[in-house]
C-alpha cells in the first residue's frame, strides 16, 4: 500500500520509553492474588488470622492503588463487611439454636406453637453465641474485603480489554454501556434544563414523565451515531459466524464447571471431587470454547497487558497464602477453627501466618501507579461546556 | 480516487431525491470542499463515499460510487475502513473507547494491524496531533478542539488514503479551528491524503481548497470547479469573496492575504469616507445584572467574579474560547446554575434572582435558546408547539405562531419540528421563547449549522428584537456575526471578563476576533461588506 511509504518515520518516539517503566500491573494478577487471600480466609474462622488477612489486603491497597474512582472500593467493601457481621450477630441473638454459656442479657422470649419446636425467638443471649456469630461474620466480611481489594487495584476497563477474542462483542457492549451512563446523566440534565426554559415543571414526578421521552430519544440517536462510527471504522470486519454456536456451548458449559468447582473449593463442607477436578475440567472446556470462538474475528490488540515477572510474583504470593491456609487446616485444625463453646483464646499456628504474610509482597513487588496527570490549562473547569447548555446545571439548581 | 457516476439518492418516505445525477471525480491528493445551503445534501454526498449511504442510513442509491476502484455497492463501510476515514459532525458521539490513546488504536485493532505497527503509529499520530502529553486523558474531559483533533487522529492511524470530514470546525472557536485546519493542511501537503470536506464557515476554509463542489440542493446538478471561479456566482460566499465581488476583483481573492494585496485601490477610495457608526446605543433600563458572580466546577473556578449589565434595546456578543465560561454565564442568568457567591438579577421593574423563580415566572423575565434548539421542542407539529408555548407562558393564544410566522414566513404549521431546516428550527425555538415576551433573550451558539443567508436572516431578527426593546445576549464564536449584528462585545477568558466595550473597538483590537473585512482594510475600521457597499454608494 502506498501509505506505508509516507514519511511517518520522521517523527520520533519520545514517549515510548518512559511509559514502559510504569506500566500498570495486569488486572488478572490482582484478581488471582485476591482470590488466594479469599481462599485462605475461607479456610479459617480464627479472628486473629482473619484480621491479619484484612490488614495485609488493606496495606497492599493503600500502597498500590491509583486515584481512579474505583480505587475507593476497599473502604466500601469494609463497611459492607461490618454490616454483614452486625446482621449475623443480631440474627444469632434473636433466633437460632440456643448456645449454653455465660448469659450476657436476657431478651423477652416469644412462646412459639408446637410445630415450631427447635426454633427460638428471643431469650438468653450468651457470650459464646455472640462470639460464634462474630467469627462466622468476620470470615464472610474478610472474603468480601478481598474482593474489594481486587476491585480497588485492578482497572475494570483493562480487565475487559483482557477478555478473550470470543467474548469481544460482549466486552465492547460493556465498554459502551460504561461510557453510556455518564452520557445519560448529561442528557437528563439537558432536558431538565430545557423544560425549565420552557416554563414547565422540571422536578418531581410530573417533571420526570416529560424528561424520560426526550432523553431516551437522544440516547437512541447517540447509539445510532456510535454504530455508524464503529461501522465506518471497521468494526465486525471479516467476522466468521459459523463457529459461533459450538463456541458458545463449549464456553457456557466450561464456565458452569468453573463456577461449581469454585464453590466446591471455597465451601469446606462439599466433597473433594466437586472442588479442584471440576474447576480444572471446566477451565479446560471454557478455554477450548473461547479459542474456537476467538478464531472468528481477525482483530489485533493494542498494547495488551503483558504477564511478566511482577505478575507472577503478585499472583503466587496470593497462591502461597491459600496453600498455607489449606496446610494449616490439615496440620492444626484446632487453631484454624478455635472453639467458641467453651470460649477460648484463639491460638495462631505458624504456617498460615507466614503464608498470609507472604501475600504482603505486592506492596513492594507491584509497580507504583503513575500519579494522575494534571489537566491541560486549556480545559478549565467545565468538561462538556462546549457541547450543550449548562453541564450538570440541573444538579445545582 | 473518488468517483461518482450518475449517483442519485432518495430516502424512503420522501418524494424528492436528495441528490440526483451526481458526477464527480476527485483525483488523489486534492483537498475538495463541498459547499451548499443547509439541507442541500452535503452530508449525504459525504456519507456515500464510504458507503454509510445507503448501507447504514437506508434509502435508495442509484448509479455507482467507487473509491480507489472499490464499488460501495459490494463494499460495506467496514470493508472500506482501511481506505476511507470518516469523521461525522459530532466527534464525541463517534468515540468508542474512553482515553485518547485507546481511541487512536481502535480502528487499527478492528483492521487487525500488528501490535508493533499499531504502537508506532499511535506514537506518531500523537505527535502529529500535538497531543502526546494528553495520551491517557479521558476523552470527555478534553476541550472541543482537542476532541476534534482526536477524532481526526483516530481515523488517521489506519493510514487511509481518503479522509472525509463533515463540518470539522463548526463547533470550534477561531483559534481551535485554526489548529484543526493546520493539521488538515499538513496531512494533504506531507502525506498526499485526499480530503473531502463540508463546511459552512467558508471564511475559514475556502482558501485551503484545491477544488469546490457546489451542491445546489433539491436534486439540482452538482457543479465542480476552481474555487476562485465558482465563488463568483456561488449562493454562499464568505465576506472576503463578497468584498471581492463588490470591488470587481478578478480572479476573486479567497484569503485575507490575497485580498489585502489588491485592496490598495479600494482603501484609497474609502479613505475619504468614515465608517458609518451605528447610531450610538441609547442605554435603556438595566434588565439583567450579574454582580461578582463566582461559579466553581469540581472546586475549580469557571467564573471568577463576573460583573455584567444588560440594557434594554442592545445586542451583546459574548465571546471567548471553548470552555472560557460562556455557557456557564448564560446558565447563571437563567438560574440553571446557582453561583457560589455573587448575585444575579433579572427583570426590569422588580429584579429577582432567576434561580428562585418558578419556571412559569422565569420565562416572562428571561428566555434562552440552548445550543441545540431542538431540546426546547417536544410536540409533533409547529402549530401544537406554539400552542403549548402560549399556554406555558400564559400568553394570548396565537402569540408564538405569529412570531414564528414573522421570523420565517410561509412554513406549513403542520410540519414536524424535526423536518424543519436548521434555521427554521432555531426560529421556532426563538418563537417559543418569545411567547413569554421576556425582556432578556439569551442565545447559545445560534449560528452552528446556519449558512450565510440563514445567518443574515438571524441578524435581522436579532436587530428587530433589540428595536422592540429586548436585550439580546449572544454567546458565539462567529466573529462575522458579532461584527455585523452586535452593539457591544464581551470577551471572557478563563472565567474573567477581559474586554467589554463597543463591538467595533473590541473586535478591531483583537487579531483572533477581527472579521475578514476588518483584516483586509486595516487600519481603517470597516467591519462588514454592507458598510463598505454603503460608503461606496454614498461616495
Amino acid at each position: 500500500m502506498k501509505a506505508a511509504a509516507l514519511p511517518w518515520h520522521a517523527v520520533r518516539l519520545r514517549h515510548a520509553v518512559r511509559l514502559h517503566s510504569t506500566r500498570p500491573l495486569h488486572p488478572g494478577a490482582w484478581w488471582l492474588w485476591a482470590t488466594g487471600l479469599a481462599t485462605a480466609a475461607s479456610r479459617t474462622t480464627n479472628p486473629l488470622l482473619l484480621a491479619l488477612v484484612l490488614v495485609v489486603a488493606g496495606y497492599v491497597v493503600a500502597a498500590r492503588r491509583t486515584s481512579a474512582p474505583w480505587a475507593r472500593a476497599y473502604g466500601f467493601y469494609l463497611r459492607m463487611g461490618l454490616v454483614v457481621i452486625a446482621i449475623r450477630v443480631v440474627f444469632a441473638a434473636l433466633v437460632g439454636a440456643p448456645v449454653p454459656g455465660s448469659v450476657l442479657v436476657t431478651l423477652p422470649e416469644a412462646q412459639l406453637p408446637e410445630w415450631a419446636a427447635g426454633v427460638r425467638l428471643g431469650g438468653e443471649v450468651t457470650l459464646e453465641g455472640v462470639a460464634g456469630a462474630v467469627y462466622a461474620g468476620l470470615q464472610l466480611a474478610t472474603m468480601l474485603a478481598c474482593v474489594g481489594a481486587a476491585n480497588a487495584l485492578a482497572n475494570p476497563r483493562r480487565m475487559l480489554r483482557a477478555v478473550p477474542g470470543a467474548l469481544y462483542e460482549v466486552g465492547v457492549a460493556v465498554v459502551v454501556a460504561l461510557s453510556f451512563s455518564p452520557q445519560l446523566v448529561e442528557g437528563i440534565t439537558r432536558v431538565r434544563a430545557a423544560r425549565r426554559l420552557r416554563g414547565r415543571p422540571h422536578r418531581g414526578i410530573r417533571g420526570l414523565r416529560g424528561v424520560a421521552m426526550p432523553v431516551l430519544e437522544g440516547a437512541l440517536e447517540r447509539s445510532i451515531d456510535l454504530a455508524a462510527a464503529m461501522d465506518a471504522r471497521g468494526f465486525g470486519r471479516g467476522a466468521n459466524t459459523s463457529v459461533r454456536a459450538p463456541s458458545g456451548v463449549l464456553t457456557l458449559a466450561g464456565l458452569l464447571g468453573v463456577c461449581a468447582g469454585l464453590y466446591g473449593l471455597l465451601d469446606a463442607g462439599s466433597p473433594v471431587a466437586l472442588g479442584l477436578p471440576l474447576l480444572l475440567a471446566g477451565g479446560v472446556l471454557a478455554a477450548v470454547g473461547l479459542s474456537v470462538g476467538g478464531r472468528r474475528a481477525s482483530r489485533s490488540r493494542y498494547r495488551p497487558d503483558r504477564w511478566g515477572a511482577q505478575e507472577w510474583t503478585v499472583a503466587s504470593s496470593g497462591f502461597a497464602a491459600a496453600v498455607a491456609a489449606l496446610l494449616g487446616a490439615a496440620l492444626a485444625p484446632a487453631s484454624m477453627h478455635p472453639s467458641t463453646s467453651p470460649l477460648v483464646v484463639p491460638a495462631l499456628a505458624v504456617v498460615p501466618v507466614l503464608g498470609v504474610l507472604v501475600a504482603l509482597l505486592p506492596a513492594w513487588a507491584a509497580p507504583v501507579p503513575e500519579p494522575d496527570q494534571p489537566d491541560a490549562p486549556d480545559a478549565p473547569g467545565a468538561p462538556g461546556a462546549n457541547t450543550h447548555i449548562a453541564p450538570r446545571a440541573g444538579v445545582a439548581a | 480516487m473518488i468517483r461518482f457516476e450518475q449517483v442519485s439518492v432518495r430516502y424512503p418516505g420522501s418524494s424528492q431525491a436528495v441528490l440526483s445525477g451526481v458526477d464527480l471525480d476527485v483525483p488523489e491528493g486534492e483537498l475538495v470542499l463541498v459547499v451548499g445551503r443547509t439541507g442541500s445534501g452535503k452530508s449525504t454526498l459525504l456519507k456515500a463515499v464510504n458507503g454509510l449511504v445507503p448501507h447504514f442510513t437506508g434509502g435508495l442509491l442509484t448509479g455507482r460510487v467507487t473509491v480507489d476502484g472499490r464499488d460501495t455497492r459490494e463494499h460495506r463501510p467496514r470493508d472500506l475502513a482501511d481506505l476511507v476515514g470518516y469523521v461525522g459532525q459530532d466527534p464525541i458521539s463517534g468515540f468508542v473507547t474512553d482515553t485518547v490513546e485507546e481511541e487512536l488504536a481502535y480502528g487499527m485493532e478492528s483492521l487487525g494491524i500488528a501490535p508493533d505497527v499499531m504502537r508506532r503509529r499511535v506514537e506518531e499520530t500523537l505527535d502529529v496531533l500535538g497531543m502526546a502529553s494528553q495520551r491517557n486523558r479521558p476523552l470527555v474531559n478534553l476541550s472541543a478542539g482537542q476532541q476534534q483533533r482526536v477524532a481526526i487522529g483516530s481515523v488517521l492511524t489506519p493510514h487511509p488514503r481518503v479522509l472525509v470530514f463533515d463540518e470539522p470546525t463548526s463547533a470550534l472557536d477561531p483559534s481551535a479551528a485554526e489548529d484543526v485546519l493546520a493539521l488538515l493542511q499538513r496531512l494533504v501537503h506531507d502525506l498526499g491524503v485526499t480530503v473531502l470536506m463540508a463546511e459552512h464557515r467558508l471564511e475559514r476554509v475556502v482558501q485551503y481548497a484545491d477544488r469546490l463542489v457546489v451542491v445546489p440542493g433539491s436534486g439540482g446538478p452538482v457543479v465542480t470547479g476552481e474555487p476562485a471561479e465558482l465563488m463568483v456566482g456561488a449562493p454562499v460566499a464568505p465576506p472576503v469573496v463578497e468584498l471581492g465581488r463588490l470591488a470587481g476583483w478578478s480572479p476573486l481573492p479567497l484569503s485575507v492575504r490575497d485580498a489585502r494585496r489588491r485592496a490598495g485601490d479600494l482603501s484609497s477610495r474609502l479613505a475619504a469616507v468614515l465608517p458609518r457608526a451605528r447610531a450610538a446605543t441609547v442605554h435603556g433600563d438595566v434588565v439583567a445584572e450579574v454582580r461578582k458572580v463566582v461559579v466553581r466546577y469540581d472546586g475549580r473556578p469557571v467564573l471568577r467574579g463576573i460583573d455584567l449589565r444588560l440594557y434594554a434595546g442592545e445586542v451583546v456578543a459574548l465571546m471567548g474560547r471553548n470552555g472560557a465560561g460562556k455557557s456557564t454565564l448564560l446558565a447563571a442568568l437563567v438560574g440553571l446554575r446557582v453561583p457560589h457567591s455573587g448575585t444575579v438579577r433579572v427583570g426590569a421593574a422588580d429584579p429577582a434572582d432567576p434561580a428562585g423563580l418558578a419556571s412559569r415566572e422565569l420565562v416572562r423575565r428571561v428566555g434562552m435558546v440552548p445550543q441545540e434548539p431542538g431540546d426546547l421542542l417536544y410536540s409533533d407539529t409547529v402549530a401544537e408547539e406554539c400552542r403549548a408555548a402560549d399556554h406555558d407562558a400564559g400568553a394570548v393564544a396565537g402569540t408564538a405562531l405569529s412570531v414564528f410566522d414573522d421570523l420565517v414566513p410561509g412554513v406549513d404549521p403542520r410540519t414536524h419540528p424535526r423536518d424543519l431546516s436548521e434555521g427554521q428550527r432555531l426560529s421556532l425555538a426563538l418563537a417559543v421563547v418569545l411567547a413569554g415576551r421576556p425582556p432578556v433573550v439569551l442565545l447559545d451558539e445560534p449560528t452552528r449549522g446556519l449558512d450565510y443567508p440563514g445567518k443574515e436572516r438571524l441578524g435581522q431578527v436579532l436587530r428587530g428584537l433589540a428595536g422592540a426593546g429586548h436585550a439580546v445576549l449572544l454567546a458565539t464564536h462567529d466573529v462575522e456575526l458579532a461584527a455585523t449584528v452586535t452593539d457591544r462585545t464581551v470577551v471572557l477568558a478563563d472565567g474573567d471578563v477581559v474586554s467589554d466595550g463597543p463591538s467595533r473597538e473590541v473586535v478591531m483590537s483583537s487579531p483572533a476576533f477581527a472579521p475578514q473585512v476588518a483584516k483586509i482594510l486595516a487600519p481603517a475600521s470597516w467591519l462588514t461588506v454592507a458598510e463598505v457597499a454603503h460608503a461606496l454608494r454614498a461616495g
